[in-house]
């Protein structure tokens, strides 16, 4: 006996019916994505429409005036640059090394697994817990410490540039560890065997083979994570986050014959997300700070879909090597 | 006169709580062809594996026995793991280039080891690749992805690959299943060539290869070693019934 009675008669048949039911899905998977897309579209016209309006040179380099309803948004501009600068500085070597030494090196036993769920789970954790962390551990603790110890008055033992991107390092490592890790095991068996069969030691195959290939797909990660970093506000509150600096953070080294300017991450400093909310929450008048709050989001959104724009390539590459691989 | 190079003392191998290989005992000799002859999954790449260590890198592993390269042991916990492999290299049963262009995949191994001539390195590749026979195909896009190569060109890139860390004892897991009759001839004279500097292994289903390039074969079947003779005497007149079943193609 025949196992179903379908014939190409009934197929046809059949398709007739099933475009019905695929047309009626598809529309509705159409309607609601295209909805979502023009509400974001939405949202982003009205930023663009009216930040462009307020965007200028002098309005990207000049501080805010007149109790912040006039002037520009520089130091906010650079206090997020420094700030996203040290973080990668202090969170991407760390995270990289230690997503090698998870997914090459570390055995498989119950520890390590604790500890790579651990990490997977501290993503998770919201960002204001790793600002009392920071506020707890960096500034009370390494900070208050190392004045005390040196007498050195108030100088690290307190909210400040510094211990912000510390803190942010803290909150993106593990997204960095996470995705790393991934790439790293996304790297086909064959190719370290490849490696290791012609004579390469464990790290010249990580070296010259792994990270290569698993290049893009970290990068990916790290971008992603920079971005987040870069518009992260909670956590800043604690640590030196201002209100308004009337000076950049900017201290002299004395050098006898001369000074040199130089970026103090001891000072406070100011930043594009938190500007944003204070003026739409603090300021003595938010209506008339709204041009300046437009053109603060537009600034601030631009950095983050160019720095995700960037990801995306990225992404397509590796997406593209490891299919080439594959395909052999 | 005969060197014995590589010697195999009751070789057993698992994978978890498969066994692969089972009391294996073999003498191979020095500047001689050996092939490895036996059906799909009786062992002969985990044989050839453990000769370089490379079933080290797959989880589950076990082995009993003992394996001497110049009456050496080379599971010794003295011994260099990744020196090892530099004097025993092997060609892989499928094409494993990296994503990277042909000249970087043959200048890999040579760099890797300290080379940083640029001319000797790139005589050793015209060199290698002249022997396998590949050359001619790519001397004029060396800067090519050489994942775009056809299966049977990376084939034999594979191989001239595994020529630059110019090896003692090389093993080759079917170098030819991918070729066409000329390039298979070509390797089969490379290997013929080889055989006065390096000690040979070659696994393959092809029986008239075989029979054409080695000096002696081992019949392998469900993990044991049938027979181990010279090649011209295992072919002509095999000592044991499943070998002449299975050169037959009586096999089951
Ligand atoms: N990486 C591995 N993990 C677990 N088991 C394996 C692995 N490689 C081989 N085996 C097992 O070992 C046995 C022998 O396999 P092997 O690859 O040596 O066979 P072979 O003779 O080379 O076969 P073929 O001619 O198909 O290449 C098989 O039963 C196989 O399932
Ligand atoms: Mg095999």
């Amino acid at each position: 006996m025949k196992m179903t009675d379908i014939d190409i008669k009934s197929l046809i048949k059949n398709r007739k019916k099933t475009d019905l039911q695929t047309m009626i899905s598809m529309f509705l998977i159409k309607f609601f994505t295209y909805s979502i897309v023009a509400v974001l579209f939405l949202i982003l016209g009205k930023i663009v429409y009216e930040g462009s309006a307020v965007i200028n040179r002098q309005f990207l380099t000049s501080a805010p005036q007149n109790n912040m309803t006039e002037g520009g948004i520089g130091p906010a501009i650079f206090g997020t640059l420094v700030v996203v600068f040290l973080m990668i500085l202090f969170a991407v070597p760390v995270g990289i090394f230690a997503a090698i030494y998870m997914s090459e090196y570390a055995k498989d036993n119950v520890f390590n697994r604790i500890l790579r769920v651990t990490v997977n789970n501290l993503a998770g954790v919201p960002s204001i817990v790793f600002g009392l962390f920071g506020l707890g551990f960096f500034v009370l603790f390494i900070g208050r410490g190392y004045d005390s110890i040196f007498g050195a008055g108030l100088f690290l033992g307190k909210p400040a540039m510094l211990w912000a991107s510390a803190t942010l390092a803290i909150l993106v490592l593990p997204t960095i560890i996470v995705s790393s890790i991934e790439a790293l095991r996304a790297v086909p068996r064959n190719q370290r065997i490849a490696s290791l069969g012609l004579g390469a030691s464990k790290w010249q195959t990580i070296k010259n083979v792994v990270l290569p290939q698993a290049r893009p797909g970290i990068l990916t990660g790290v971008i992603l994570s920079i971005s987040r970093g870069a518009g992260e506000t909670a956590p800043l509150l604690f640590l030196g986050c201002a209100f308004f600096l009337p000076q950049l953070p900017v201290g002299y080294l004395d050098l006898g014959l001369f000074s040199i300017p130089m970026i103090n991450p001891a000072e406070q400093f100011m930043y594009l997300s938190y500007h944003i909310f204070i003026l739409a929450t603090q300021s003595t008048n938010p209506t008339i700070t709204m041009p300046i709050q437009y053109g603060t989001t537009m600034v601030l959104i631009s950095i983050v879909i160019l720095l995700n724009l960037t990801a995306v390539i990225f992404r397509y590459k590796f997406r593209q090597t490891m299919n080439e691989i594959k395909r052999v | 006169m005969r060197k014995v190079k590589i010697k195999v003392n009751e070789l057993s191998v698992f994978f978890n709580f498969l066994q692969a290989l089972n009391r294996v005992s073999i003498e191979i000799y020095g500047n001689k062809v050996t092939a490895i002859i036996g059906p799909s999954g009786c062992g002969k790449t985990s044989f050839l594996r453990t000769i370089n260590r490379m079933n080290e890198l797959i989880i589950g592993f076990r082995k009993k026995g003992e394996v001497l390269i110049d009456n050496i042991n080379i599971y010794n916990n003295n011994i260099d793991v990744v020196n090892l492999r530099r004097l025993v290299g092997m060609v892989f049963q499928s094409s494993n280039l990296f994503p990277k262009s042909i000249y970087e995949n043959l200048a890999f191994a040579p760099k890797i080891h300290g080379i940083k001539d640029q001319k000797i390195i790139d005589e050793l590749i015209e060199e290698t690749c002249t022997k396998a026979a590949i050359w001619e195909e790519i001397k004029d896009r060396l800067e090519v992805n050489a994942l775009t190569l056809s299966a049977g060109q990376q084939q034999r890139l594979c191989i001239a690959r595994a020529l630059t860390i110019q090896p003692d004892i090389l093993l080759m897991d079917e170098p030819a299943s991918m070729l066409d009759p000329i390039s298979t001839a070509k390797i089969e004279e490379l290997i013929f060539d080889l055989k006065k500097k390096y000690t040979i292994i070659v696994v393959t289903h092809n029986m008239q290869q075989a029979a054409r390039i080695s000096d002696f074969t081992a019949f392998f079947y469900l993990g044991q070693l049938v027979e181990y003779d010279k090649t011209t005497k295992l072919f002509t007149n095999p000592s044991n019934k499943q070998t002449e079943d299975y050169l037959t193609g009586r096999f089951g």
